[in-house]
């Protein structure tokens, strides 16, 4: 197949909305969706703040089954205000993760999959937007011992505050070269520290630093795939193929303040990163 | 945010409802149930002010053609008129379509 072929032969992930994702990853004819939008558990806050609620409030809660294993797939829609975690799709996500802890108690295997598209916690749900982040969290470490829980950073909104922390606690990771993984948004440290420690629009140094292709060179994230629907199902069995692993990369404390104290903050750029932190010590998973 | 709902007449029963679209920028998510009266029922909620004319003319125009007793529900965040016209029409479509398949809900 030439370039252009296997170009026009892929089926694109970016392009897809939350519920076609969920749909395409799922094996065939299995999807279920929990809570959809005929339930319209819609967050009470937005209409009070004059903005436009979602049926669904951009999560999407798909059950089904993923390489014949029951598995349950929480979809965040990128296109709704930017794919943020208010009260309710908060909720949705955790509870999604919470009976999937249920099943694994009771003895019922199931594949739990996140797929990060957001911007973080919803500013015009503050608070509750962060107890619902809080509840992700310690419901993927409750999961992660028992099962491998699965994080996929499609693009093009990426993954960002409170929920970045979500997904460097998932036990793999799949990106995108579109994908950005970032505690601070690139918009957010040039309005908070100046133009000067980092220009926002310089596309280039952005993804070199925060990218799917450097996360994934630093040991930050896992799988590098293209932006392709089949790639992105096949690294997400993969990572379910690997199983749990006995330190999840959250875990290796020591290793990470190692890490740090090689890198010298006034003489660092991406590709020193990667050299330094791939090298003895910073093993490359 | 704007508000707004319309009544149009109709001819025959819907039993199917359907979901599409998003709302984002430039676009409005439809959900099309089975209407509990025998008209048809549009309730709008906008994110952009002082169009209630330019709606009122899309949904005539949508409903020279379509007869059915399904309520409309449209959350917009900014769509064109075009845009709009073909989101209802996907409704339809999605919902006439697992009519006939009998598949229940779609995506």
């Amino acid at each position: 197949m030439t370039t252009q072929e296997s170009f026009l032969a892929r089926h694109s992930f970016i392009e897809m909305t939350a519920r076609e994702r969920a749909h395409a990853l799922l094996d065939a004819g299995t999807y279920r969706e929990l809570l959809g939008p005929f339930d319209k558990l819609e967050s009470p806050w937005l209409a009070m703040q004059s903005i436009v609620c979602q049926s669904d409030d951009g999560a999407v809660i798909a059950r089904g089954s993923l390489g014949g294993e029951p598995a349950v797939i929480a979809a965040i829609e990128p296109a709704f205000q930017g794919g943020s975690i208010g009260e309710v799709s908060g909720a949705k996500i955790a509870a999604a993760l919470e009976l999937a802890l249920g099943e694994i108690e009771a003895g019922h295997p199931i594949r739990p999959v996140i797929l990060f598209e957001t911007g973080g916690v919803r500013l015009q749900e503050a608070n509750l937007g962060l107890a619902a982040i809080a509840e992700i969290q310690a419901a993927i470490v409750a999961l992660r011992r028992h099962v491998p829980v699965v994080g996929v950073i499609g693009g093009m909104v990426g993954c960002f505050g409170g929920m970045s922390l979500a997904a460097a606690l998932c036990t793999g990771l799949v990106m995108t070269r579109q994908a950005r993984l970032g505690m601070n948004g690139p918009e957010v440290i040039e309005q908070e520290a100046g133009v000067a420690e980092l220009d926002a629009s310089d596309r280039r140094l952005i993804w070199s630093m925060i990218g799917g292709e450097e996360r994934v060179a630093v040991g930050l994230a896992d799988t590098l795939v293209e932006d392709d629907t089949a790639q992105v199902r096949d690294a997400v069995l993969a990572a379910f193929g690997r199983g749990v692993p006995a330190q999840h990369r959250s875990e290796d404390v020591d290793g990470f303040i190692e890490r740090l104290a090689r890198v010298n903050p006034d003489d660092i750029d991406p590709d020193t990163l990667r050299t330094l932190w791939t090298g003895a010590g910073g093993q490359n998973r | 945010m704007e508000n707004m709902r319309y009544e149009y007449p109709a001819k025959r029963p819907v039993t199917r409802r359907a979901h599409v679209g998003v709302v984002g920028s430039g676009d409005l998510e439809v959900l099309l149930t089975p209407s509990p009266t025998a008209n048809a029922e549009v309730v709008i909620r906008t994110s952009v002010d002082g169009y209630e004319h330019v709606w009122k003319s899309v949904l005539d125009r949508f409903f020279l053609r379509y007869d059915g007793a399904a309520k409309f529900e449209l959350n917009d965040f900014g769509a064109t008129p075009g845009v709009v016209m073909l989101r209802l029409s996907e409704a339809v479509e999605v919902s006439d379509a697992s009519d006939a398949s009998d598949s229940g809900d779609t995506r």
